[in-house]
């Protein structure tokens, strides 16, 4: 596979490293000419110097045949537009986006950029799922599937505890897919019994957490 | 007309202040303060005084754009110092607030030409200086 990558800062230069010694092709393209000699004496060859929103640059580097093109530069506008270029203008099949603030990630999305990892956005998930005072985990997000899988506390005197998941009433689009109980999961089926302190698994289309959440959740607040 | 500017520099500002003594409405949005001064300086008075609007945030937060009027723009022209900044915020302008008419800076001449095609409105200032420049030194010659 041959990857460009453009920035060669912590995540740039790491992630070239990593591709390179599972044997993949890999150029990294850097702007800033004191890192583009550090990282040179390193990668040799493949780094280039230079601006990657410029289109020249990124055909020196070969993007007309780049199976992957991941934009991890330390500004949003800039990965942006790199990965707008590869995909519309070279057509390359596959991109990655960084997004340094996640406010941003709307950007992204509204210019059909995707995918788009903010790290700091990761972390926030990561904090939330240490704080399960938040009552609602996001695991995974499938925007374009339309699917997504959360992670809920079941809260004391909620209206599921103690209940089937049969006589749950779940809305038509969600499937509650793991019980989590006393450190072990196992699939529920129709007759299993939700009991509070438990934590769910529930996979749904977007636009349900509000019922879902009402469902588990007492009072609104959290388990 | 209702113009917001985004990017109050030497361009920007020109542009704001003529569309303002033309009697347009004029918004503008820059992150620095001190932009502010190059309008009343380029105005000869107190832009505020004379009708003119200035929020002070960055281009891609849409609170800010939002502050600035973009949901009321009739024309939005994106002329900060940096062409990747131009080129996001003006997309956004056409694609999320559907303003009518969207203009950006672009000084990247194959940038400009490549979003031009794409349907984008893009001036590109690099390509007018190279034009003019060959014809003045062929007429010379």
């Amino acid at each position: 596979m041959y990857v460009i990558i453009a920035g060669a800062g912590k995540v740039g230069w790491n992630l070239a490293r990593e591709l390179l010694e599972r044997g993949d092709e890999v150029t990294v393209i850097e702007q800033d000419r004191r890192r583009y000699l550090t990282v040179e004496q390193e990668l040799e060859h493949a780094v280039q110097y230079g601006d990657a929103t410029e289109l020249w640059v990124l055909e020196r580097a070969g993007i007309q045949r780049a199976d992957l093109v991941v934009a991890v530069t330390g500004d949003d506008e800039d990965n942006l537009l790199i990965c707008q270029v590869a995909k519309e203008k070279y057509l390359c099949e596959r991109i990655i986006a960084r997004c340094n603030n996640p406010r941003n990630l709307t950007h992204f999305k509204l210019l059909g950029i995707q995918p788009a990892v903010s790290a700091t956005d990761l972390i926030l998930r990561l904090i939330e799922h240490e704080v399960p005072s938040y009552g609602l985990v996001h695991l995974l997000d499938l925007p374009e599937e339309r699917l997504e899988i959360i992670e809920l506390g079941v809260g004391h005197g909620c209206e599921a505890a103690g209940r089937r998941i049969g006589d749950l009433n779940l809305p038509q689009g969600a499937l509650v897919i793991s019980v989590l109980r006393d450190g072990s999961g196992f699939v529920p089926g129709a007759d299993s019994v939700v009991e509070a302190g438990d934590e769910v698994l529930v996979v749904l289309d977007p636009g349900l957490e509000d019922v879902i959440t009402r469902l588990f959740v007492a009072n609104g607040t959290g388990a | 007309m209702f113009l917001l500017v985004v990017g109050s520099g030497r361009v920007g500002s020109s542009v704001a202040t003529s569309a303002l003594r033309a009697g347009h409405t004029v918004s503008v949005l820059d992150e620095d303060p001190l932009s502010h001064e190059r309008l009343d300086v380029e105005l000869g008075r107190s832009w505020e005084d004379a009708g003119g609007r200035f929020t002070i945030g960055t281009a891609l937060e849409l609170d800010a754009l939002t502050e600035a009027g973009i949901e009321e723009a009739d024309v939005f022209i994106a002329s900060t110092n940096g062409d990747n900044t131009n080129l996001v915020v003006a997309q956004l302008a056409h694609r999320r607030f559907d303003v009518p008419k969207v203009i950006a800076r672009v000084l990247d001449p194959r940038r400009a030409a490549w979003y031009a095609e794409q349907g984008l409105h893009t001036i590109c200032p690099t390509q007018i200086a190279i034009e003019q420049l060959e014809k003045a030194a062929l007429e010379i010659g």
